[in-house]
């Protein structure tokens, strides 16, 4: 019988993915962290914000597919009635913000375990926060500046929009 | 030639297959959140744009894929749930095999429930 073959850890390898640098296994301290403490705030935040999307999540999706005639109903005028009430542009907002962070949270965790290369990930963490930041941007705008009656250039109601009759 | 490692408490048990199907759920719904948010934004385009967008999400190939999203989503978080169990409980590391079984038929039956509804909603005569 052969002895089991014990691969050194990935964490081992040097920041170019290759094996045997030991870049991070013999530099590991338990104290003296030099990144404070951003990765357990990350770990609570995790669990927190999880704990709330589950109810504005669940929320969402009874309201907007299981009630009444469920996704049949749902148009411009749908969202309309929705963020009418701020009740709902809060809710949407919340939601917006704790799943992008939550989301964005979870692949950076993604790539710190798959990217090996330290420049790898650099690079896709950057495209990860640009495209968390121009979602939690437009999404927060959309919600705050979503108007029924939108206008055309001239001034003209655009059809399908809910205008106060002149 | 290595012999295959005799298991372990985790490789290949409960504790690494719901890592894995966490994993793989929230990379879904984080693509589809993204999506989500654009599709909604036209909104502020124009009231015709944004219907007609949303009009996409009510065709019979959607309304499964609709399913599939909310199966992903229901999976996430009963078993995220499980997890905040497994790290605050006292005895959640002990029980986090049976909570996984509890999560899957929780998930079992919220989703035969949405299913049925969601599917004969979209599905059904309109």
């Amino acid at each position: 019988m052969t002895a089991t073959q014990i691969q050194s850890p990935r964490s081992g390898k040097d920041g170019n993915g290759r094996p045997g640098a030991g870049l991070i296994a013999p530099k590991y301290r338990r104290s003296g962290a030099s990144k404070g403490n951003f990765e357990m705030a990350a770990w609570l935040f995790m669990r927190l914000s999880g704990v709330v999307l589950v109810v504005l999540i669940f929320g969402h999706l009874f309201v907007n597919l299981l009630v009444g005639e469920g996704i049949h109903a749902i148009d411009f005028g749908f969202v309309a009635g929705k963020w009418a009430d701020p009740f709902w542009q809060f809710w949407d907002l919340a939601m917006l913000w704790l799943a992008m962070l939550h989301g964005t949270n979870g692949v950076r965790t993604i790539i710190n375990d798959y990217a090996e290369k330290d420049s790898t990930r650099f690079w896709l963490k950057i495209v990860l926060y640009a495209a968390t930041a121009v979602i939690i941007i437009l999404g927060t705008l959309v919600i705050f500046t979503f108007n029924p009656c939108p206008l055309d250039v001239n001034g003209i109601p655009l059809p399908g929009g809910f205008c106060p009759a002149a | 030639m290595p012999t295959k490692p005799a298991g372990t408490l985790y490789r290949g048990r409960e504790g690494m297959w719901s890592w894995v199907g966490h994993r793989i759920t929230g990379v879904v719904i984080f693509f589809f959140l993204l999506v989500h948010v654009l599709d909604t934004s036209l909104v502020r385009v124009s009231p015709e744009a944004y219907t007609a967008v949303i009009g996409a999400y009510k065709n019979p190939l959607m309304a499964l894929g609709e399913t599939g999203l909310v199966a992903a989503i229901v999976f996430h978080a009963f078993n995220g749930l499980r997890i905040i169990a497994v790290d605050f409980w006292k005895k959640g590391a002990k029980y986090q095999r049976q909570m996984l079984w509890t999560v899957l038929v929780l998930w079992v039956i919220v989703m035969v429930g949405f299913s049925i509804r969601h599917l004969s909603l979209a599905l059904g005569g309109h």
